[in-house]
């Protein structure tokens, strides 16, 4: 970018937050948000794997169990729901990224109708995050049901602990575009707004990636 | 960076249209169908293949949505290197800690 085009653009955005490296700081900084959040998931996950086949005591994740007394669990991941929520929350990133073009693109040519509503990619994609929540309320009740607590073995404990700080994070992205939601349905979203759209983005689409990783090793690997 | 415009104080680069989304989020389901087809065939689960081959589905998922979806594959280095160099050391982590503990 050359300096005549940068002044130029400071110009005509005064709220712009500048840095030496001429791009944008808070961009900067969610960037490096997500940096040391793969390496918290890291952790997380190397707890999962290290702990996975050390539980004295069932339910297991992908093998039947048949505890003392007698009682028969069967294994407790459920695949089909999960393969489900997987599909829900792939989408939301579909939608999420519909909602950043409709707030850059909005006036352009092309960008009428729903593809430049940005209020209902942001709402899809806000009940896309509510529906992908439910699923895991639903898992997590039905395994509490099927005997499986925070504190029955190594696998609950570790298994609760990821998918929980996995579920608080899409919580909190809710409630963000949920946010966008309502400035957008107060004042309207335009495209000097595309940055505020873009770290959301960035956030919503790192849960995603997430989840990609912890649908593999936690579900799919047995 | 020339060839990228600048506005509200970030760089806008190329984005890709409706019609690459559509085509990636096909991709991804599509790899999503074939990962979960694989896990209920228990003679492919049973092979040495299965989890190499699931791992490089995952990270095939996880490379299109961080360069297509984050835009990283059209964005600034200097957001790549703040990406994939904590991702390194993530990967790193867990290989390590797994080596440790005997799981690999």
């Amino acid at each position: 970018m050359s300096t005549a085009t940068a002044a130029a653009t400071h110009d005509d955005h005064e709220h712009v937050h500048y840095t030496t490296t001429g791009l944008d700081n808070r961009k900067i900084a969610v960037w490096a948000f997500i940096g040391s959040e793969c390496m918290l998931f890291a952790s997380l996950i190397s707890t999962y794997l290290i702990y996975k086949g050390r539980s004295k005591v069932g339910p297991f994740p992908h093998e039947a169990w048949t505890s003392p007394t007698g009682e028969v669990f069967k294994p407790i991941l459920n695949i089909p729901v999960t393969s489900a929520s997987t599909f829900v929350l792939l989408m939301s990133s579909l939608f999420m990224v519909m909602a950043l073009a409709a707030v850059e693109n909005r006036g352009k040519p092309g960008y009428g109708g729903l593809k430049g509503n940005s209020k209902f990619w942001l709402a899809t994609t806000a009940l896309a995050g509510t529906v992908f929540l439910g699923f895991q309320a639903f898992e997590f009740t039905s395994f509490v049901h099927e005997g499986l607590k925070i504190t029955t073995n190594l696998f609950g404990s570790s298994f609760f602990t990821l998918t929980g700080f996995h579920g608080a994070h899409v919580t909190v992205g809710v409630l963000w575009l949920l946010t966008l939601l309502a400035i957008d349905m107060k004042r309207g979203l335009t495209p000097k707004d595309s940055l505020v759209v873009d770290i959301c983005a960035l956030y919503w689409h790192f849960v995603d990636v997430v989840w990609i990783a912890i649908f593999t090793l936690i579900y799919l690997i047995q | 960076m020339s060839d990228h415009a600048s506005h509200a104080g970030h760089e806008v680069h190329e984005h890709p249209d409706w019609k690459q989304y559509k085509w990636v989020a096909l991709i991804l389901f599509v790899i999503t169908i074939i990962e979960v087809w694989a896990y209920y065939i228990p003679a492919f689960v049973a092979s040495s293949a299965f989890v190499p081959i699931l791992l490089v589905m995952s990270a095939v998922k996880f490379a299109i949505v961080v360069a297509y979806y984050m835009h990283l594959k059209y964005d600034n280095r200097l957001f790549v290197a703040l990406f994939v160099g904590p991702l390194f050391i993530a990967m790193f982590t867990i290989t390590a800690l797994l080596l440790l503990f005997g799981k690999l």
